[in-house]
């Protein structure tokens, strides 16, 4: 399975687990959860932090944190 | 019918245009405070509902739900959960956006829970069409049991109907949303036997939060052994998070419909400009050389009339008032004094209003985003672009910016290196500084060579910063974790209202907060340079008109070399003549030794301590601002100006090192709790500053 970190941009995934003691709690509430949808929109200049559309919420997020994720690609 | 007095509470997510709403039913009619003991901006303001009702409205801190990961978060909880609190609301606005309402919700359904009437706000309706959203507000209604507004804050379209529903509230239900107990029904039920009389949900917020509130105590809770470890109720919390999430889908998948080919948006576009990896950066720099320089030029005009005013003002008084210690006072001390404070009023009104339309505008977060990776190198993150950027209106509210970082060792060093950055205090003494020895011409035929030389001052602001910030990075060792969470809002054209109500009560708030320092100073100072011990201050005129080489000379002569020898004996003359030693390698004499005694409580003092001091020091009627006495300074022994190149070099640099401010150290003690941090802040400062301007000299001398 792959995480979050490595998806490109414009890459859409399921989101499929998180390890719910890394990830800051204020990015499940924004939507960031597991059944929701996740869209890689742009990374930043030197590869971290990336850019997402997670259930409409647009944030920006760091590498580290996107390892936490588990997801599952829908296009490719 | 009697008149009855609401008290409303305004809640919601950041950049959810609440602030917006604020401003439109309140007008002018605000008041900006602190909440007791911490340093969270508190706003109050009144609003006429109808007739016969009035609202008192607390515009909360934003937050995206009640589980608290800020101070400024922690005071929504806090109100929230104490019903005897005198700010405790009888009505709730939760402020929404609509393009946003899925996750807006989330908080919505927390503080229906608490069972507080609440009436949901949705702004920002003008954008519907253009997004291609419709909703059904009826059925949203009888779902989310609770009555809406559909506002446009910048439109002002529906605050009429908002104002009739908070003043018809008790038509409000406090039915909860839904049921949160169910994530873990053992544990709630016994929570509920344990606690009969006390809401569950409120109970479970207080298990979670960090926070106090009214008899019931967390550590009874935890007596009573509902305590779990943090990482088993940070899994019910995640369990609650998504149970809401459910129950907001089920209402939104008929209430709210989004149709995506009607949808339009300059988000990508402007998001793929200003976040490119090479044109992002151009703009980012090309904006902040922008509002430098326009911060110089705009103010020059009003700060060399208020300057020369406030001249003119004192010159008055003197001739205009009988002779005697109060009008020395008032023109000498007081005049001078209120004119150092009121000449710092074009120049921070200027960075707040680029600060605040930055923010405004969305840009400020994608700043962070470009940031964060370069910024980490040295120990920062994205998010410290923030306070460096505010630091050049202020530190102390760029540290308290500074809460937004998550991570404890990037704030703790973004806190320390921000007072490095060219505070708006600093300009004054600059703007004063370069223009008496920097020549006032254009280099390469259109760059002014003390515009350059200002840009240069902030850019060695800046570098020192981030030069501390990586010694710091590489001394302090602490490890914790990142929590980095940005939310990119939408792009949006900032609204005149809201950016000149901010302009206004910061300004007015660092005005008076400066102010009153820099006046109480100005009249010791006045006393100081004008008393003094012993004979040779009392017998002054005999002793200057007996000296050998004073017998030949012009009465007005004469009476200058009177007061500047006054001057020298007085408290003040022997307080600096104390000093010279320390800062006679510096270039400084003793009368400037003084400005920088007195700066050290905040450096925007030093102008006007020089301003005092060469009022009391000079015997003339003429009208002269304080460049021209500054000017017009010569050292008595070599007959050189005191302002020379190399002073002044000197002067510059030791302004832009130097930790000179009280606030800034108190803001600092209280954000890091521990006087230990601002200790080391002053210490590596002053010291670094004296170095600096020590080497400066001795080379340019």
């Amino acid at each position: 399975m792959e995480t979050l970190a490595e998806l490109k941009i414009g890459q859409k995934a399921l989101i499929i687990d998180l390890n719910s003691d890394s990830i800051p709690l204020k990015l499940l509430e924004m939507g960031c959860l597991p059944g929701n949808t996740i869209e890689i929109l742009q990374v930043a200049p030197l590869g971290d932090p990336i850019y997402i559309n997670v259930n409409d919420s647009f944030v920006a997020i760091r590498k580290e944190t996107a390892q936490e994720i588990s997801v599952e690609i829908l296009n490719s | 019918m009697s008149h009855k007095n609401l008290k409303v509470a305004l809640i919601g997510n950041p950049n959810t245009g609440k602030t917006s709403v604020f401003n439109q039913l309140t007008g002018l009619k605000q008041q900006v405070g602190n909440y007791p003991g911490i340093t969270v901006e508190k706003k109050i303001g009144y609003c006429k509902l109808n007739e016969n009702t009035k609202a008192t409205i607390l515009d909360l801190p934003g937050t995206y739900s009640l589980n608290a990961s800020s101070i400024d978060e922690n005071v929504v909880i806090e109100l929230l959960l104490n019903r005897n609190d005198p700010n405790f609301p009888e009505v709730a606005v939760v402020v929404t956006e609509v393009e946003n309402l899925k996750r807006n919700l989330l908080l919505f359904t927390q503080i229906k829970d608490l069972e507080i009437p609440t009436i949901l706000a949705i702004n920002m309706s003008d954008r519907m069409d253009f997004k291609g959203i419709s909703l059904d507000i009826p059925h949203l209604e009888k779902e989310l049991n609770t009555k809406i507004a559909l506002i446009s804050s910048r439109k002002n379209i529906g605050l009429d109907n908002l104002k009739e529903l908070i003043a018809n509230s008790q038509e409000l239900s406090t039915k909860p949303c839904l049921n949160a107990s169910s994530i873990d029904p053992a544990y709630f039920d016994g929570l509920r036997n344990a606690f009969p009389k006390e809401l569950l949900y409120k109970l479970w917020l207080v298990i979670t939060q960090d926070v106090n509130f009214g008899n019931l105590q967390r550590n009874e809770i935890e007596e009573k052994s509902f305590a779990k470890p943090a990482s088993e109720l940070k899994k019910m919390q995640q369990k609650e998070t998504i149970k809401r999430y459910q129950f907001i889908n089920d209402v939104l998948k008929v209430g709210y419909i989004v149709d995506s080919s009607k949808a339009k948006g300059i988000r990508a576009v402007l998001d793929k400009i200003l976040m490119h990896k090479v044109f992002g950066y151009f703009i980012f720099f090309g904006i902040l050389m922008l509002i430098f320089q326009s911060v110089f030029s705009w103010s020059g005009i009003p700060m060399d009339f208020i300057d020369e005013s406030f001249a003119k003002l004192s010159s008055w008084t003197k001739t205009a008032m009988p002779p005697g210690l109060l009008t020395e006072l008032i023109s000498e001390g007081i005049i001078p004094g209120i004119g150092g404070v009121v000449i710092f009023i074009p120049q921070i009104a200027f960075l707040f209003l680029f600060i605040s339309i930055l923010e405004e505008s969305g840009y400020m977060s994608r700043v962070v985003f470009l940031m964060d990776k370069i910024m980490r190198r040295f120990g920062l993150s994205g998010k410290s672009v923030v306070p460096l950027i505010s630091g050049t209106a202020c530190a102390i509210p760029a540290i308290m910016a500074a809460r937004n970082i998550e991570n404890w060792k990037e704030r703790l060093i973004t806190i320390l290196v921000t007072p490095f950055t060219t505070c708006s205090a600093r300009l004054p003494v600059f703007a004063i500084l370069i223009s008496l020895v920097i020549p006032d011409e254009k280099v390469l035929g259109f760059i002014n060579l003390q515009g350059l030389t200002l840009m240069i001052l902030y850019l060695l602001g800046f570098g020192m910063a981030i030069f501390s910030a990586y010694l710091l990075n590489k001394i302090l060792k602490f490890k914790s974790k990142s929590y980095f969470v940005v939310e990119m809002p939408n792009y949006r054209m900032p609204l005149f209202k809201n950016v000149a109500i901010n302009v206004i009560e910061k300004t007015k708030a660092f005005v008076f907060g400066a102010g009153k320092i820099i006046l109480a100073l100005s009249i010791i100072l006045w006393f100081l340079g004008s008393h003094g011990p012993g004979a040779n201050f009392e017998n002054a005129e005999q002793i200057v008109t007996e000296m050998p080489q004073n017998k030949e000379i012009h009465d007005e002569v004469l009476q200058d070399e009177i007061a500047s020898f006054q001057l020298e004996n007085s408290y003040i003359g022997i307080i600096g003549k104390g000093i010279e030693p320390v800062i006679r390698p510096l270039g400084y004499d003793w009368k400037i030794g003084i400005a920088v005694v007195t700066s050290f409580a905040a450096r925007e003092v030093f102008v006007g301590t020089l301003a005092t001091i060469y009022n009391v020091g000079s015997h003339s009627e003429e009208e002269l601002t304080i460049k021209n006495r500054m000017e017009a300074e010569v050292n008595p022994v070599t007959g050189e100006k005191v302002f020379n190149f190399a002073t002044g070099i000197s002067l510059l640099l030791f302004y832009s090192f130097a930790m000179q401010c009280i606030s800034t150290l108190a803001i600092t003690k209280k954000e890091t709790n521990s006087w230990k941090w601002p200790m080391i802040q002053l210490g590596f400062m002053t010291v670094f500053a004296y170095v600096t301007s020590l080497i400066a000299y001795q080379l340019l001398k």
